[in-house]
């Protein structure tokens, strides 16, 4: 959510403030965030893992880098290519955070497989995860539109997502790796 | 979301919108609302308040108009800050190209083309509604050589920038319902503009002076036009921002235009030798701190600086 805000921000300066620049990041984000359910609810049905859902997690940040990193000149052509800026910014948003979201979008379901360890607490778990994910979403929105966009620099707050999902997905890693170890030992 | 729960929001939205109508009415008794509509944008109030005639956007902050007009006479222009625009004449002799970003009311509009029937205006404006309301109710009007265009400020000056259009004037009077939006603030926004500007085209920008925002809007002015004009007089609180000024005319010189346009001005209520004498030059006081941070696309929270 936190991205999704910056995206007017980003994308105001060539397609500028109207209506229809809400439109395309809402839409992008609600049709990668879909997609990403349902490629991540698909992968959790095989040896879903700590260590993939680390993966995930350091894949999310990297592709969540060029939002900060290629931006201006994704845009600049884009402008350039499309005369209308309803399809300009739509396109826009599609090249800058269709990927990222789609993969922040695997995290959701891939975190019940993780967390359900019997069917009957399924719904329970479910629900306390999307009770942390939206609050989290929440926070996310008011945070960043209320404070970080008064104290730093759009591409900062950008890297600063994307380091730490980045360390999120390391620590999954690695945690993973220490109960393999403790395992074998234990065995 | 379930149905059952949408018959209780309209109920919820009427008695809402019941009790913001007989609050508008008992605090404004005496003015009378003309027209009312909600744009993609906003609210658009037009309102009557015996012969003057006000655009308001958004019903609480009644107190910010956005133009108003008398009816009895429509070439007095009724606003300070719309006089302190002309500024930009003491500068440019005889524009032929004007860019006018935020249509408001289009009584910019009307009066240059009054002043100058030769010269061609372009009036940017986001919302369409409002260049409606403008024409049925400010008596705003187009012909051969005025017109106006639905778009973004920033998209209009960019795209403007790659067909290599220039402007002699460039009026950025673009306001939103709280102020100006964040992104027709920025550095990079500063020079888009100046690049669609003749050599010895200027830049005129209505902002407001009792601001947090006013030392960044400051410090960002001077670094894409170097030292600029501040138009302001002490009834108000706006401040208009004259820029891409090279050198200002010599006394002599500026005396003789005072002279030239105080009576082409003066049906309009504006007193251009008034106007003349509050120039301030920034190179000569600088009202703001030297480590201002500058408003860039990257960092840009005008709106929050602003309260």
């Amino acid at each position: 959510m936190g991205i999704e805000l910056l995206g007017g921000r980003i994308l105001a300066p060539y397609f500028g403030s109207s209506v229809h620049i809400w439109g395309s990041i809402i839409t992008v984000f609600m049709l990668s965030l879909s997609l990403g359910y349902l490629i991540g609810g698909k992968l959790s049905t095989k040896s879903a893992s700590l260590q993939h859902y680390g993966t995930i997690f350091i894949a999310a940040g990297l592709t969540v880098l060029p939002i900060a990193l290629s931006a201006e000149w994704l845009m600049e052509s884009i402008f350039l290519a499309v005369e209308d800026s309803r399809y300009g910014s739509l396109l826009a948003s599609m090249v800058l955070f269709f990927i990222p979201t789609v993969i922040l979008g695997m995290i959701s379901p891939y975190s019940v497989r993780l967390l359900v360890t019997h069917h009957t607490e399924s719904g329970h778990v479910a629900g306390r995860l999307y009770f942390v994910s939206t609050l989290g979403s929440a926070l996310g929105t008011i945070i960043t539109s209320f404070y970080l966009v008064l104290l730093f620099d759009v591409n900062n707050i950008v890297l600063c997502f994307s380091a730490i999902l980045t360390l999120l997905g390391a620590l999954a890693i690695t945690i993973n790796k220490t109960q393999l170890v403790r395992e074998t030992a234990n065995a | 979301m379930p149905n059952v729960s949408l018959p209780q929001y309209s109920v919820f939205n009427i008695t809402l919108l019941t009790l913001i109508v007989s609050v508008v009415f008992t605090f404004q008794a005496s003015a009378e609302i003309v027209h009312q509509e909600r744009s993609m944008y906003r609210n658009i109030i037009v309102e009557d308040q015996g012969d003057l005639r006000c655009l308001k956007f958004n019903v609480k902050r009644s107190k910010s108009s956005q133009s108003c007009f008398y009816k009895s006479n429509p070439h007095k222009l009724v606003f300070n800050y719309t006089k302190l625009l002309f500024s930009g004449l003491l500068v440019v002799d005889e524009p032929q190209n004007i860019l006018i970003i935020g249509l408001g009311g289009g009584t910019m509009s009307n009066t240059l083309h009054q002043l100058f029937p030769q010269a061609n205006i372009d009036n940017v404006e986001i919302d369409p509604a409002v260049i409606s309301v403008a024409r049925s109710y400010f008596g705003f009007f187009e012909n051969s050589h005025v017109r106006s265009i639905v778009q973004d400020g920033r998209i209009f000056v960019k795209r403007a920038a790659l067909k290599k259009q220039k402007y002699d004037w460039i009026i950025l009077d673009a306001f939103n319902g709280d102020y100006i939006p964040e992104h027709l603030l920025t550095q990079e926004f500063l020079q888009e503009v100046k690049s669609v500007l003749t050599e010895d085209g200027v830049l005129t920008a209505n902002t407001f002076s009792i601001s947090e925002l006013y030392n960044h809007e400051s410090a960002t002015y001077k670094t894409v036009y170097g030292d600029f004009f501040n138009v302001r007089n002490s009834n108000n609180s706006n401040r208009v921002i004259l820029g891409n000024v090279k050198s200002l005319p010599t006394n002599e010189e500026i005396l003789q235009r005072v002279a030239q346009l105080s009576d082409k001005l003066q049906p309009f209520g504006v007193d251009i030798k008034a106007i003349e004498g509050s120039l301030t030059s920034t190179a000569d006081v600088q009202d703001w701190p030297n480590d201002t941070r500058i408003l860039t696309d990257q960092y840009s929270p005008a709106n929050l600086l602003k309260q």
